[in-house]
């Protein structure tokens, strides 16, 4: 029914087979405009660049992490490790960056990390067949604990102002912009027209008709926790270089964010479904909720039960919707 | 089904934490006291206590996120209710409890009624009710409650702490509802296949709508202890120990996936997880340590138990 759900969009129209397949997103980024007019109408403030720089450049790394994780979630998996494994990252890096080693090193030193770590967890995925929310929860704790116990949740500053990449700007917009802009849309072309990409879309939707036609399983699967590190890896850097200290602890309940991102993007969690360009506007859409509120003058303590509000309300559409549809 | 191949984990379990309790009893002197003992007992009983209705619901092949959000948001209620509404305190524990079982409705109602995944239906109660606990305490936290309400978290019946009173009552309780009654045999069916458990005539929804009820209440009693132990409310109570209280149903033989595991699993399981944070931290290793190992031995657990029956794999 998954698979077939997107298939059968194929009889229709094309505005309706469009509408059908980019529902979500479609939604998502409705929901972000009139955000933006109605606010922007209350209080024009809202609309300065200033304000618009720092609500999407300073969640961009959380957009580049829901990529890794809505290609997870869409292979039928689950990854609540990787608000860890980003603190993880950004610590290494500020890290090496404070302690003399070339910049570039810096960079890509803990992205290969990541990847490396997340392989790892995606072969025990692949061939011990324990699931994926057990192996991350593990990875969680290790990744957590260790993180703390060796380093003391110390702060690190006076990074060298040429390892701070989220800050680069060119055309006075961050780079960080840049990043989640071109990674989202090379990510969306490799998932619908590589064959790696339709194999991560197969193994979601039904892990047996995928075998059955002659797929790898047990490698796409590790293939996309290792992309999935990468994307996880990207992201940390740029938690890194945005601001002038890196706090080396976990921030708190990214997984969660993170997870909520590619979801009310559209990706289902039953696997199969979904695109990674929607858990990215999803994530400009949260920043843009929480910036909204600042400036019709909400307390900032009503963030988050609004925030809950709004998944739930996305969720429900989404099963009435499918209701209706099947 | 056989019996034999269920009770495999927890052996295997059961004696791991044999071995982790004599090999921590070596490290240090101070571990094998009855003084010790008994204070982690006390320590352990807000995740035992959540962790029992997770056993049911994670059997169900559901999970609930929304745990620590309950315990955090009914410990507002009742400081709210006491300190602002004017409640005297007995009615104000009542009011609380009753929300935190409501909020643990909710979470069954979503997804029973409009069939949304737990994961999904739990992740999203887990911001809405850790929102409305921030929204309604606004950072606030609630303190000078009277002298007997610290009974409940720091008092001690017969020389045992009082919350690991209910701890084995609830225990006993639980276990003998998912081992021996028609309702246990029904949560184990609705996990193994809820299809055939829905054309075998097993009230699918029902049985749902109870478990998830009554982890919105047990997590609402476990906050009524946990704020009691510590005297004061705040916001933040709670957070995270989902995860805590999943690792020990897991680690204790639960499959993520459902229809297998039992509360026996689960109460070995978070004595093991209890036992190694503090025999490690006696002996010297560092709070944030202990997690590491917690996690390593969560990983190894069920890779053991993976490889000593691999044809459970398929599962």
């Amino acid at each position: 029914m998954k698979v077939a759900s997107r298939a059968a969009s194929g009889s229709r129209s094309g505005p309706q087979r469009f509408l059908s397949g980019y529902g979500q997103e479609l939604i998502v980024t409705l929901a972000i405009v009139v955000l933006f007019v109605v606010v922007g109408t209350l209080n024009p403030r809202f609309l300065s660049d200033n304000n618009i720089n720092s609500i999407i450049a300073g969640n961009a790394y959380i957009a580049v992490a829901a990529i890794g994780m809505s290609m997870i979630i869409i292979a039928g998996h689950i990854d609540v490790s990787v608000g860890s494994l980003i603190g993880v990252i950004a610590t290494i890096a500020g890290t090496m960056a404070v302690s003399g080693f070339p910049i570039w090193m810096a960079w890509l030193v803990p992205i290969a990390i990541s990847m490396v770590i997340n392989a790892g967890v995606g072969t025990l995925v692949a061939y011990t067949k324990i699931p994926s929310i057990v192996v991350t929860l593990g990875m969680l704790s290790i990744l957590k604990g260790g993180l703390i116990s060796a380093t003391g949740g110390s702060w690190i500053t006076d990074m060298p102002p040429e390892f701070m990449i989220a800050q680069f700007r060119l055309f006075g917009i961050p780079s960080s912009v840049y990043f989640m802009v071109v990674l989202t849309i090379i990510a969306a072309i490799f998932m619908r027209l590589t064959d790696f990409g339709r194999a991560i879309y197969a193994v979601g939707g039904n892990i047996e008709a995928a075998r059955a036609a002659g797929l790898n399983a047990e490698r796409t699967v590790i293939g996309v926790f290792a992309l999935h590190g990468l994307f996880a890896g990207i992201a940390g850097i740029l938690f890194a270089t945005q601001l002038q200290v890196i706090q080396s602890t976990v921030p708190p309940n990214l997984e969660l964010t993170v997870i909520t991102a590619s979801v009310i993007g559209g990706v289902s969690i039953l696997g199969g479904i979904g695109s990674v360009v929607g858990s990215t506007l999803a994530a400009i859409l949260f920043a843009t909720i929480g910036s909204a509120l600042i400036f019709l003058n909400v307390s900032a303590y009503w963030l988050r039960a609004v925030l809950g509000l709004m998944i739930l309300a996305t969720v429900l559409a989404d099963m009435l919707r499918r209701r209706r549809s099947s | 089904m056989n019996p034999s191949m269920l009770f495999r984990h927890e052996a295997i379990l059961a004696l791991l934490t044999g071995v982790a309790l004599f090999g921590l009893a070596a490290l240090s002197d101070k571990f094998f006291t009855p003084g010790n003992l008994l204070n982690q007992g006390r320590l352990m009983s807000e995740v035992g206590l959540v962790a029992l209705p997770m056993t049911f619901v994670i059997v169900t092949g559901g999970i609930d996120l929304s745990v620590g959000s309950i315990l955090g948001l009914t410990a507002i209620l009742l400081g709210v209710f006491w300190q602002n509404v004017g409640l005297p305190l007995p009615i104000a524990m009542v009011a609380a409890v009753v929300c935190g079982t409501l909020a643990g409705f909710g979470n069954g109602f979503i997804i029973t009624r409009f069939k949304v995944p737990p994961l999904i239906a739990t992740l999203a109660t887990l911001a809405l009710y850790r929102g409305l606990a921030e929204g309604i305490s606004e950072a606030r936290s609630v303190r000078g409650y009277p002298e007997w309400f610290f009974f409940f978290g720091q008092g001690e019946v017969a020389g045992v702490p009082f919350q690991l009173w209910v701890l084995i009552i609830c225990t006993v309780t639980a276990s003998v509802i998912l081992g021996l009654t028609p309702f246990g045999r029904a949560t184990y069916a609705v996990g193994a296949n809820e299809t055939a458990a829905r054309f075998s005539g097993i009230r699918v929804d029902a049985t749902k709508l109870w478990i998830y009820s009554a982890a919105g209440f047990l997590s609402a009693i476990a906050a009524v202890i946990f704020v009691s132990r510590v005297t004061t409310t705040r916001s933040d109570m709670g957070t995270g120990i989902e995860l805590d209280v999943i690792t020990g149903v897991v680690l204790g033989g639960t499959s993520i996936f459902g229809g297998k595991g039992t509360v026996v699993g689960t109460v070995i399981g978070l004595v093991l997880i209890q036992a190694l944070k503090n025999g490690l931290a006696l002996s010297g290793v560092k709070g944030d340590g202990t997690i590491v190992v917690i996690g390593a031995v969560l990983i190894g657990a069920i890779l053991a138990g993976a490889l000593f029956d691999r044809n459970r794999g398929g599962s």
